[in-house]
């Protein structure tokens, strides 16, 4: 009846999930210390940049321009009540550098590039390329899995600035163009307001860490996904949940620390 | 080391990202009109500052001509003290006087400095004796109160 309740059982659990902490730890470290054999070949990386960073470049695009829209009409909303309808390229703009534009773009990255990282070292190992791979005395860490992790890590940053970048000027089309917002109050009030270090900075600092995030969640789900069809696919369902779940939890971590002022 | 077709496409991106940057910086941080040079920094002492903050800008006939830099508190006198930081471009008398104002009815609080008639001009590491608090609300309606039950007993 509940015989998966047995102390073995509960036991056997346990001892996996501390297994795969550690795995996951010593995995994340040799990610980290493999920086300098993937510079030296800058080849893989190139192409890791290019599958993630390229091909993700248009849905980060037009989410940006549509989230500017968007906040361009739901601020001037709320904001001309008070007659302050002039800050609204201020709040665009830092509510993007700060939170929309790390935040969106690494959820967005997850769907778009992590499951497919998910997928591909999924199925190359129910394959079983990466053991033929340890036989020819090729480390898959370090010819696979570390490419595609430090390619996001230089993708992440350079997609959210596209997406804050874009953003604001999809929130310049609206506010000024359709809403009849002053173009010079517009950015005058956003320049007045946002600052270089302390916004935009931390902003990049933050999409830097979701990249780290986002990757090796999706490399280690690949990783240690059962090697069947079925497999795979929980794998891939698994990267979403986690990484969007760090992504939005890392934040408010990040926020608390970086704005705490 | 090889050349590949990608090359061109990874380039496009990366500089696509680097102008989304720069964008970022000039156009909504401005970055430009950073003071890269630190100008000269005079202290104040005020009875109350109200809520300025450092970073607060300190006007002058609505021109920004500097900034505060740190707020501390001096436990000999028992009065705030305030480092501002003032833009090397201008130079004010050493008898001018602070205030410190608020932004509109419910805006931020800055430092506003009327020039005095002193011939000798402010220089680095001096400090200003003519301060005026912020404008404390509770104290204002406490005040108000206070007048208005005066003026009633005055009646009677």
């Amino acid at each position: 009846m509940i015989s998966f309740l047995r102390p073995s059982n509960i036991g056997l659990a346990v001892r996996q999930a501390l297994a795969d902490m550690g795995f996951a730890a010593r995995l994340f470290f040799k990610l980290l210390l493999s920086l300098g054999p993937t510079l030296r070949r800058p080849g893989l990386l190139r192409e890791q940049v290019h599958f993630m960073g390229n091909y993700s470049l248009a849905i980060i695009a037009v989410s940006g321009v549509f989230v500017g829209f968007v906040m361009g009409l739901q601020y001037y909303y709320g904001l001309q009540r008070f007659g302050a309808a002039d800050s609204v390229g201020l709040l665009i703009s830092l509510s993007l550098v700060r939170e929309f534009g790390p935040v969106l773009t690494a959820l967005l990255f997850t769907g778009r590039a992590g499951t497919s990282l998910t997928a591909e070292i999924g199925l190359m190992k129910a394959g079983e390329q990466l053991s033929a791979m340890e036989m020819m005395a090729v480390d898959p860490i370090q010819r696979i899995l570390a490419p595609r992790f430090w390619g996001s890590v230089i993708a992440m940053p350079l997609l959210a600035a596209v997406f804050s970048a874009v953003g604001v000027l999809g929130g310049w089309v609206v506010g000024v163009k359709m809403l009849g917002i002053d173009s010079g109050a517009f950015w005058s009030q956003m320049q007045g307001g946002v600052d270089v270090v302390r916004d935009l900075g931390n902003g990049i600092l933050k999409s830097l860490v979701f990249g780290f995030a986002v990757s090796f969640i999706a490399l280690l789900q690949g990783y240690l996904a059962l090697p069947t069809p079925e497999g795979v696919a929980r794998a891939t369902t698994r990267t979403v949940v986690m990484a969007s779940l760090t992504v939005l939890g890392l934040d408010f971590v990040l926020t608390a620390l970086m704005f705490s002022i | 080391m090889q050349r590949s077709k990608t090359d061109i496409w990874v380039g496009l991106f990366v500089l696509l990202g680097g102008l989304a940057l720069v964008f970022l910086a000039l156009q909504s941080a401005n970055l430009l009109s950073l003071n890269f040079d630190k100008g000269y920094s005079v202290t104040a002492k005020f009875d109350n500052i109200g809520g300025l903050k450092p970073q607060a800008a300190v006007r002058s006939s609505g021109v920004v001509v500097g900034r505060v830099e740190s707020i501390d508190f001096d436990d000999k006198s028992f009065q705030a003290r305030v480092h501002l930081s003032l833009d090397k471009r201008y130079a004010f008398p050493k008898d001018s006087s602070l205030k410190i104002l608020t932004n509109g009815l419910l805006g931020e609080q800055y430092i506003g400095i009327e020039a005095g008639a002193d011939s000798a001009n402010l220089a680095a590491g001096d400090s200003i004796g003519t301060t005026q608090s912020a404008v404390v609300l509770e104290n204002l309606i406490s005040q108000f109160l206070y007048n208005k039950a005066a003026d009633g007993k005055s009646k009677e």
